[in-house]
């Protein structure tokens, strides 16, 4: 069935264009689509993963972002030095909600700011001595780090340090692995390029470099890549797959030991939750070592039953007769969760603006409660992520790349959604159009979404948001 | 139905059990040497060690200098702050900003990237104004800097004078800049480079005309709560009056149903004006130094600082000093509301009495804490301001030495940062702990019950909207401080026979 939006995405794009300077105009046009559900990149082509234009106020962030801030910060037993001066390590300090278990500052480092604070002097004279001391002194002063992530800011690149030879000089004297990682912010165009340099990274300073321990292996050992437990989710997620008896031998980064990513090469099959930020791992393991991937969607009793399945065929009869029990357990939990919410959200339309997966992967949790997703967007996705979401989007429904903020609020007065999704920067201006809006990056400091235990969770904040009484009490000026 | 979320889950057994079995995975250390690691960084050893770093920074208590400058601009009407470097930086201030503040916070980059670090940013510059100005239809540009155009030396002046050549954007547009390297200074000196940026560029050439107005300069302050308390305090007195960066309005907006990206903040008109007022009084001394400079030797206006307004002393010093330079009395409707003040202090007193306090913060905020401190008889023990300098270290043991029954323990740590408070709360406990919400942290280790003061507050909501400053500020302040014992009172008399209903 095809599912179709009555709207006219087109005309809408073109009148919001019009402001436009004419080369950003010229720009920004192939960045915006309506969406077919048969396309494919040869027949709409939505430009992507390209620089922003200067000026236009883009949501999106930088590589340190990507590496410090998505793909190395979770990983729990080591230290991350943000390197260079304080402001990079200040703002992402404590904010991702990248849940893990453990003593924060003894045995864990998660929500801590650890960083060389550079100095004027440091960029005229160079960073190298004071990162080998910053080093000796986390050994002193945190025993119990497993190891060190360099996770470099714009200046270390310009002024030309050589973290590597730091790296390498202090895996050595210290005993533990310092890995150095070259995110410098303005690499790049967006956090993405940071999520490749952060996989380059654990594949040539971990993999092979670093002896893990796992005792056994099993045939039915799998690995949880790209999931970053926001908010716990990597855990529910675990939860299902355990329960299918599948032995999950490391989750990776979200609640990560430097242990569980040396089991990087061990898994039967490597479970892919963001293919944007972790895809490069993913593809240089199974060309590297065989071990095949496949991507899943744990989003919404519709996409986890589906996803369970199609993991559970890639098993023996015995999964796969035991995800049958398991999605029997709990349908009728999920059944309840629909049958409680669906007539409060029947017919919302949701305009979506995220990050790596989740503009498609929660439009299947949106459609089990009876809403319509009419936009969806990435901040930095690339061509093949689009091609992921054409299909997932009824037609007509409006896709955009990288809006910047003014296309946004447009567009959003133009659709006239009932529920917003996106980040701490966009929900205020929603909040002031008298939009309800939830943030689907930190999951507005709620979740877990994923799997059984976070849909009801899900359902419970959206129709929070879009219930809300207080809505009404907004006067409206000269009304 | 019963949901349960992420609070209630991860203490459910079956989530118990996942942690349990997860652990054969994550190869940790043995749970016994976890515990004594963890006990050694209580001890005075681990001090001494933690005390003696000289390149590690942990959870430091400062943010860099283009955060300040996105701030003072937010505070000025129909302006977009404008960050020429690269574009994560701007991301993070809107972020950070947004979670303090709860409101929409609007900030453009030039999104230099590998190629403008190679040739220099002057076409993102460029590109950068025009589709700004288009978009966004500023009548100002507050434009800073990060690192990145810091690093390889972008000439600012030189790129915008290009860019109004080119005619992308009006010549008449104002377009102030000011240099923030985030590898000197904090957030302070940025605001104080924006603002004396922000001053010196809108009145060039013009030639002061003595008025009556005075101008008023708060600071790094990120309370929208003290811009209306001094505003109401300045109408009451009936002095008229100039807030510099304003940010009362633009950050704290009311909602009608539609978003505004320039709801408040000084107008450009009252901007061209501050050069004619009678004189510029400024309550955050730290984040003004370049400006007061300027004031005095430009435009040769007295430039006072008084101490940020915190409690009774500093609030009738501020307000002195207002009466002195404009010749207006302190209405009656003042003197009265100083002591209701006053009063409740004397009703609470008792409970903060010889209360030992850690404090942590901008060196302003931290002066004036330890002024309205003292004043209520308790101790403070602990003052660590990772930002502060040598000056703010004298000036905050001269204030400590003025009440030696109570601030004779004080020690004051400048460019320390929070893992060092750790081990000075674990050696030398205190009763309570003023700071930030990232001190959440140290609550959790430490059982200290946590005052949130100062910036950011991310997981408290509205208590910027509420003034710290002025005579109400004060009461504020004392309530916060009051209820916290008490609330922790409770907590620790409740299976004793103490567990009083009245206090």
């Amino acid at each position: 069935m095809t599912r179709i939006i009555e709207q006219d995405t087109q005309r809408i794009v073109d009148e919001v264009l019009e402001v436009y300077p004419e080369k950003t105009k010229k720009e920004r046009k192939k960045h915006l689509l309506a969406n077919d559900p048969e396309c494919s990149s040869s027949t709409c082509g939505l430009k992507s993963n390209v620089k922003s234009r200067p000026g236009v106020m883009t949501s999106r962030g930088c590589a340190y972002a990507g590496s410090k801030g998505v793909v190395w910060g979770p990983i729990k037993d080591m230290i991350h030095i943000s390197h260079g001066p304080v402001g990079c390590g200040q703002y992402s300090w404590w904010s991702r909600r990248n849940y893990y278990t453990g003593k924060t500052g003894i045995n864990a480092f998660g929500a801590m700011h650890i960083t060389s604070d550079f100095q004027e002097n440091d960029i005229v004279f160079g960073g190298d001595k004071k990162l080998e001391q910053l080093c000796r002194e986390i050994r002193e002063i945190f025993p119990l780090a497993k190891g060190i992530s360099i996770q470099c800011e714009c200046p270390v690149g310009l002024i030309g340090d050589d973290i590597e030879s730091v790296a390498r000089k202090m895996t050595k004297e210290l005993g533990i692995p310092v890995i150095p990682v070259r995110c410098e912010g303005f690499r790049g165009i967006s956090q993405s390029l940071g999520h490749h340099i952060a996989n380059d990274s654990i594949r040539d300073w971990v993999l092979g470099k670093v002896k893990g321990i796992l005792e056994k292996e099993t045939p039915y050992d799998v690995l949880i890549l790209g999931d970053y437990n926001i908010g716990g989710e990597a855990w529910s997620s675990r939860k299902i797959l355990e329960e299918m008896g599948l032995r999950v031998i490391a989750q990776i980064p979200g609640d990560c030991t430097l242990n569980e990513l040396t089991n990087m090469p061990r898994p039967k099959l490597i479970l892919v939750h963001c293919y944007r930020s972790t895809n490069y791992i993913a593809r240089y393991m199974e060309e590297n070592f065989g071990i095949p991937w496949m991507e899943y969607n744990f989003f919404g009793p519709t996409k986890i039953y589906e996803s369970m399945r199609k993991i559970a065929k890639r098993f023996d009869e015995k999964i796969i007769e035991q995800t049958e029990k398991v999605i029997e357990k709990y349908k009728p939990l999920m059944d309840s969760v629909i049958e409680q919410y669906r007539p409060r959200l029947e017919g919302k339309r949701v305009m979506l603006y995220v990050g790596g997966l989740r503009p498609r992967h929660i439009v299947g949790a949106y459609e089990d409660l009876g809403m319509v997703v009419v936009a969806t967007g990435y901040e930095f996705a690339h061509r093949d992520d689009y091609e992921r979401t054409y299909p997932e989007l009824p037609k007509n429904s409006l896709i955009y790349d990288d809006p910047p903020h003014y296309e946004l609020e447009n567009f959003a007065d133009a659709l006239k959604p009932d529920l917003v999704g996106s980040g701490i920067k966009e929900k205020y201006v929603y909040h002031k159009m008298g939009i309800p809006f939830r943030q689907m990056h930190s999951w507005d400091y709620s979740g877990p979404y994923h799997g059984f235990d976070g849909f009801p969770v899900f359902a419970r904040d959206m129709d929070m948001a879009v219930n809300n009484p207080s809505w009404k009490l907004i006067r409206r000026k000269g009304r | 139905m019963k949901v349960q979320d992420h609070v209630k889950l991860y203490r459910r057994e079956d989530y118990e059990k996942l942690f349990r079995d997860k652990r054969e995975f994550e190869c940790p250390y043995p749970e016994e040497e976890v515990k004594k690691v963890e006990e050694y960084t209580k001890t005075e050893e681990y001090r001494e060690k933690n005390f003696n770093r000289k390149a590690l920074t942990i959870n430091p208590a400062k943010a860099c200098q283009p955060l300040g400058a996105v701030l003072c601009a937010l505070g000025f009407k129909d302006t977009m702050p404008f960050v020429h470097g690269s574009q994560g930086c701007v991301a993070y201030f809107r972020s950070h900003l947004s979670r303090h503040f709860k409101e929409p916070v609007p900030a453009v980059s030039t999104s230099m990237t590998e190629d403008a670090a190679v040739f220099g940013g002057l076409s993102n510059m460029i590109e950068g104004l025009e589709n700004a100005y288009a978009l966004y239809k500023p009548k100002m540009f507050a434009i800073s800097t990060t690192c990145m155009a810091e690093v390889i030396g972008d000439d600012l002046n030189a790129f915008i004078k290009k860019a109004k050549q080119q005619g992308i954007i009006p010549e008449d547009l104002p377009t102030p800049y000011a240099n923030t390297p985030s590898f000197t200074g904090s957030h302070i000196n940025g605001y104080d480079a924006m603002l004396k940026g922000i001053l010196s560029y809108a009145t060039q050439g013009l030639r002061a005309i003595k008025g009556e107005k005075i101008n008023l300069i708060l600071g790094f302050d990120t309370y929208s709560g003290n811009y209306r308390e001094i505003k109401r305090i300045l109408n009451m007195m009936g002095v008229p009056h100039i807030i510099l960066a304003d940010i009362s309005d633009s950050l704290d907006s009311p909602n009608f149903g539609d978003y505004e990206m320039y709801p408040g903040g000084t107008s450009l008109e009252e901007l061209r004006d501050s050069i004619n007022s009678k004189a510029t009084l400024s309550l955050q001394k730290y984040s003004s130094l370049k400006t007061g400079e300027f004031i005095k030797e430009s435009w040769g206006q007295p430039f006072v600082n008084v101490p940020y307004p915190i409690g009774i002393r500093n609030t009738d010093l501020f307000i002195d000093t207002v009466k002195d330079l404009t010749g207006k009395e302190i209405p009656q409707e003042l003197i009265e509301e100083r002591g209701r003040v006053v009063d409740a202090i004397i009703d609470s007193y008792a409970y903060i009495h010889g209360k030992r306090f850690a404090l942590i913060g901008d060196p302003d905020l931290l002066l004036g804490l330890l002024s309205f401190i003292l004043e209520l008889g308790g101790i403070p023990v602990h003052i660590v301001c990772t930002n502060g300098d040598e000056d703010f270290e004298r000036e905050a043991y001269a204030l400590l030495q003025r009440e030696p029954l109570f601030g004779s323990e004080g020690k004051v740590y400048i460019k320390k940062d929070m893992w060092h408070l750790r081990s000075l709360l674990f050696t030398e406990p205190v009763d309570l702990l003023i700071g930030n919400s990232y001190c959440k942290a140290l609550w959790k280790d430490t059982g200290i019950p946590l005052i949130r003061v100062g910036f950011p507050i991310f997981d408290r909501h509205h208590m910027h909207r509420y003034p710290i400053l002025g005579y109400q500020g004060a009461l504020n302040l004392l309530t916060l401080i009051v209820n916290t014992v008490l609330d922790e009172l409770d907590r620790e008399t409740k299976d004793s026979p103490s567990f009083d209903v009245i206090r």
